[in-house]
């Protein structure tokens, strides 16, 4: 079976680039620890929280709506902002690299710090409608 | 003699290059659209002097109001591409702004004078919501095209004409 273990680490690099919204979920849960328990609950609570931090984007709600399944609009700009649920917009959480951008500047700027992996996951499980 | 005839002619075609068209250069990098314009217009480089874009490119964690970080990649290739095609000319390389700020593109000479004619109700509609949201009026701003006729204010605010071509 040894010779099995490179094959199988080759195989999940060339796909690190692609994922799923559970594979990245479960990425940043298994970051936290494996008894970690993800709850969608939790993360409506901070989707919804006012931070009272960024002048203008007080919340994630600010931008994205309170439903993550409807179009959002910059508060800035008013550039529109595809729905961030992936049962509205099949492209969120594929991409690992872009999800995590998004969560550095956006927690950065509305939260006022970089977002645990904790957060991360829970945020993951309610946008896409309790996973 | 030969000089000032090309400079004339270099004069003349920077002056048109600010009319109605305003098309992304060829040579921009694929981080130029994807970053820039995942939150508003991906601006023509020819709205700002090269030595504005380079303060906006070197303070992306505060960006208006909001954190823009980049990979450094990504960062530098903007701010190239964007100091390659930046605009010469007087009326966009002095915006009117205060000590500290970052430079605006919507408050340089060029700008303000091409829409004085916009009341200011069309500046303060939901659906404009910003100076910087080009395509809530120019339907065509994502093309780089910003023809009078192409013009549509919102609710229809002073008729669809306010632009002098």
């Amino acid at each position: 079976m040894k010779p099995l273990i490179p094959f199988v680490l080759v195989a999940a690099s060339a796909t690190a680039v692609a994922g799923t919204p559970v594979q990245i979920l479960d990425a940043y849960a298994n970051a936290v620890g494996a008894a970690y328990q993800v709850s969608a609950q939790r993360g409506a609570e901070f989707y919804a929280r006012k931070f009272g931090v960024s002048a203008k984007m007080d919340s994630c709600a600010t931008c994205h709506t309170g439903k993550p399944t409807q179009a959002g609009e910059h508060v800035i700009t008013g550039k529109p902002i595809k729905p961030l649920a992936p049962a509205a917009n099949a492209d969120r959480f594929s991409d690992p690299a872009k999800v995590e951008k998004w969560f550095k500047r956006n927690c950065t700027e509305v939260v006022g710090r970089e977002c645990s992996a904790g957060e991360k996951a829970d945020f993951i499980a309610f946008v896409s409608g309790g996973l | 003699m030969k000089r000032t005839i090309l400079c004339l002619g270099l004069a003349a075609a920077s002056a048109s290059a600010l009319a109605d068209r305003l098309p992304i250069p060829a040579d921009a990098p694929p981080a130029f659209k994807a970053e820039c314009g995942s939150c508003h217009l991906p601006f023509p480089p020819a709205l700002l002097a090269a030595d504005d874009w380079r303060r906006v490119m070197g303070g992306l964690d505060k960006h208006y109001g909001d954190n823009a970080s980049l990979d450094e990649k990504s960062r530098r290739q903007i701010e190239e591409f964007l100091a390659r095609h930046a605009g010469s000319d007087r009326r966009v390389t002095r915006p009117d702004i205060k000590p500290g700020e970052l430079p605006r593109l919507t408050l340089t000479h060029w700008f303000r004078k091409k829409h004085d004619e916009v009341p200011a109700a069309a500046w303060k509609d939901k659906a404009v919501g910003s100076a910087a949201n080009c395509a809530a009026c120019h339907t065509k701003a994502e093309q780089g095209s910003f023809r009078e006729r192409e013009i549509r204010m919102p609710g229809n605010i002073g008729g669809r004409r306010h632009d002098r071509d």
